[in-house]
């Protein structure tokens, strides 16, 4: 395992140079290789556009194969959304590098360009698809208008999927945590961990973030958030080790700060496993949908979008409420009866009004704890 | 007659073909192609990108980036671990060869020994991790260490695993090559045990030594999965952080960056090189 990452000099290098390769071969050659029907659909900007739906469908089907990038299957409901599409449509499904992240999926596209192994598909976070717009083909899905518009550029560049709340998880055996400062006590020595690297990982630095929210910061300074888990590493509860589902089974991380739809105890396989948010902090994060512009499955990629965002009871958005996470339809699937009421339901409860990071803000708080992470917690 | 003649004609191809063979070098070329291609070639280009801005135009002003204090901290924190990791690998390593040396050639210890080293030199990653956050992690079966985490000793004490049996590998056939005689030859000349080892043993494996304890060096700078999986959330090390500069999803990702730190880190091991090419001249000596 070791060897495999030993030589980082190699591995940049070797980066750099598929990164290099590409770069100069970027646009020989286009993945478009002209279907029989009339639509191109690496151009087309909707399925009705392109000669509705069922066109849509056959053109997939011919292609057979999709390519999607960093779907963790226990991740809001990935694994049953990628059997659903797979069973529905006959299309494979190419899954590749299930555990990177949104940059990882973004270099995949610019490193794999023209291959038939390039990914079709995105679903970053929203500072990765505001810096690479460029790489996007835009496409409207035919539930457009049930996007709230603050959620989606207005071409279709890129649209918001599904998203969450910040959430403090932990195993019962803590009792019940009631504050953010409840974990400076001793009972927590070595317990506290985030998911990630703050400087790296999206949900790490909102998890920063909430505990700043928490401790009275705003959303334009994170550094009260660095405050708290500089107090938390000199309290001896900072648990630096990678929080997955394995550490938490293992009861090496039993307290973990993450988005709440990756706080259940179905996503943890843990029994024992509660939530805490705090009082009045609702953290919001969404994760974002793209199509590759040189998608080698175009029309795959398209279907797989409307399969997203299809308000059918077996569709994308009612997959996603019943793995945890708040699809973007939400509010109009509520009002117009089609969303799963009782997986709805399950969803927990967070108060206060809900606050979105602006890309600003982001930048900010990513910039601060570039500058301070380390020294507040090394 | 006739069959000499065959024997003629059937010679002389093969003495003409062993004339017009190919000069020595030849045979070197699969060697040098893939050192070209998977060494130079790849240092060349983090070379380039590390003085270009993500723009692709050159940008030399950020090499000061080198001299920034966050910057220095992580080579600080690597050039720490590296050589803490290593100078306790190699002199424990290489007591530990001793000490398997002195016994018997054949014996099951030392066929022990080797196939265990043999296989813990190779053992590390996350696998490694895990395997200590286990045992002795926060729910540990054997007991529950906090000092793990300290950087550098918590890590040190990980990377030992793997560094100590690497240099009884390393370091184990250079004490075979300590001929029993030289030892009854001082003895018999009146020498006692340390000055058998200041002035003949010492001298004779310090090169070994030195080599060893660099391989180590070298080892745990670029060791990267397995304080990946033990310190996630917090980047000490260079490798660490040529990561997040690959990979960051909240905005902070820049390869120019990570060619950068590659190259310092170039630039680390030609200064360590350079001073064992110094050391190994000065400890090789006698031998000239």
């Amino acid at each position: 395992m070791r060897s495999s990452y030993r030589f980082a000099l190699a591995g940049v290098a070797a980066a750099a140079l598929l990164a290099a390769g590409c770069s100069s071969s970027g646009s020989a050659s286009s993945s478009g290789n002209g279907t029989s029907s009339a639509a191109n659909w690496a151009t087309e900007t909707s399925a009705s556009a392109g000669g509705g739906l069922n066109a849509l469908i056959a053109a997939a089907k011919k292609e057979g194969t999709l390519n999607v990038i960093a779907l963790p299957p226990t991740w809001a409901n990935y694994g049953a959304i990628l059997s659903a599409f797979t069973t529905k449509y006959g299309i494979k499904i190419n899954s590749t590098l299930p555990d990177g992240t949104s940059q990882q999926e973004v270099n995949a596209v610019k490193t794999e360009n023209g291959t038939a192994k390039a990914p079709d598909v995105l679903d970053v976070g929203q500072a990765v698809a505001l810096a690479n717009t460029s790489l996007f083909a835009p496409y409207k899905v035919a539930t457009w208008s049930a996007i709230p518009a603050a959620q989606k550029e207005a071409s279709g560049l890129w649209y918001e999927d599904y998203g969450g709340y910040m959430a403090i998880g932990y195993s019962s055996k803590f009792g019940t945590i009631t504050s953010l400062n409840d974990l400076l006590g001793p009972k927590f020595k070595n317990a506290v961990a985030l998911n990630g690297n703050p400087t790296s990982a999206n949900a790490a630095l909102n998890g920063v973030m909430m505990a700043n929210l928490a401790s009275g910061g705003t959303a334009s300074d994170i550094s009260k958030g660095v405050d708290f888990f500089s107090k938390l590493k000199a309290a001896g509860n900072f648990s630096p080790v990678s929080a997955t589902g394995a550490t938490i089974k293992a009861g090496t991380t039993p307290v973990v700060f993450n988005w709440d739809y990756l706080n259940l105890s179905s996503y943890v396989g843990v029994s024992n496993w509660k939530v805490f948010v705090p009082q009045g902090v609702a953290l919001g994060g969404y994760y974002t949908q793209a199509i590759n512009k040189q998608a080698p499955h175009p029309a795959a990629a398209r279907l797989w979008e409307e399969f997203l965002y299809s308000q059918a009871a077996s569709g994308g958005q009612n997959l996603w409420i019943e793995g945890g996470a708040r699809p973007v339809e939400q509010l109009a699937m509520s009002n117009n009866g089609s969303i799963n009421q009782a997986a709805a339901g399950k969803l927990p409860s967070v108060s206060g009004s809900p606050v979105f990071l602006t890309q600003a803000q982001n930048t900010d708080a990513a910039k601060y704890l570039a500058a301070n992470w380390a020294k507040a917690v090394g | 007659m006739a069959v000499a003649a065959t024997t003629e004609t059937g010679a002389r191809p093969a003495r003409a073909g062993r004339r017009l063979s190919a000069p020595a070098w030849v045979g070197t070329v699969p060697f040098l192609g893939y050192v070209a291609i998977f060494l130079l070639w790849p240092t060349g280009i983090v070379v380039v990108d590390a003085l270009k801005n993500p723009n692709g135009a050159w940008a030399f002003s950020n090499i000061t980036e080198l001299g920034n204090p966050l910057v220095r901290g992580y080579f600080i924190g690597s050039f720490k671990l590296a050589l803490i990791s290593s100078l306790l690998g190699a002199v424990f390593g290489a007591i530990l060869a001793y000490a398997v040396a002195s016994g018997d050639p054949d014996g099951t210890v030392r066929r022990l020994y080797l196939a265990v080293s043999g296989v813990l030199a190779q053992f590390g990653g996350v696998t490694l991790a895990f395997a200590f956050l286990v045992v002795i992690g926060p729910v540990g079966l054997l007991f529950h260490a906090s000092w793990f985490y300290s950087f550098p000793w918590g890590i040190t004490v990980i990377y030992a695993y793997f560094q100590i049996p690497l240099m009884v590998l390393v370091f184990l056939p250079a004490i075979d090559g300590l001929k029993v005689q030289w030892r009854e030859a001082s003895e018999n000349l009146g020498a006692s045990a340390w000055q058998y080892w200041r002035h003949v043993g010492g001298p004779l494996l310090a090169p070994a030594f030195l080599g060893g304890t660099l391989l180590l060096f070298a080892n745990a700078l670029s060791a990267f999965a397995t304080i990946w999986a033990w310190e996630n959330q917090i980047a000490y090390i260079v490798p660490q952080q040529i990561s997040i500069a690959l990979s960051s999803e909240v905005g902070l990702s820049n390869v120019n960056v990570a060619d950068l730190l590659a190259l310092g880190m170039v630039i680390m091991v030609a200064i360590v090189m350079t001073g064992y090419a110094l050391l190994l001249r000065r400890a090789a000596r006698w031998l000239r």
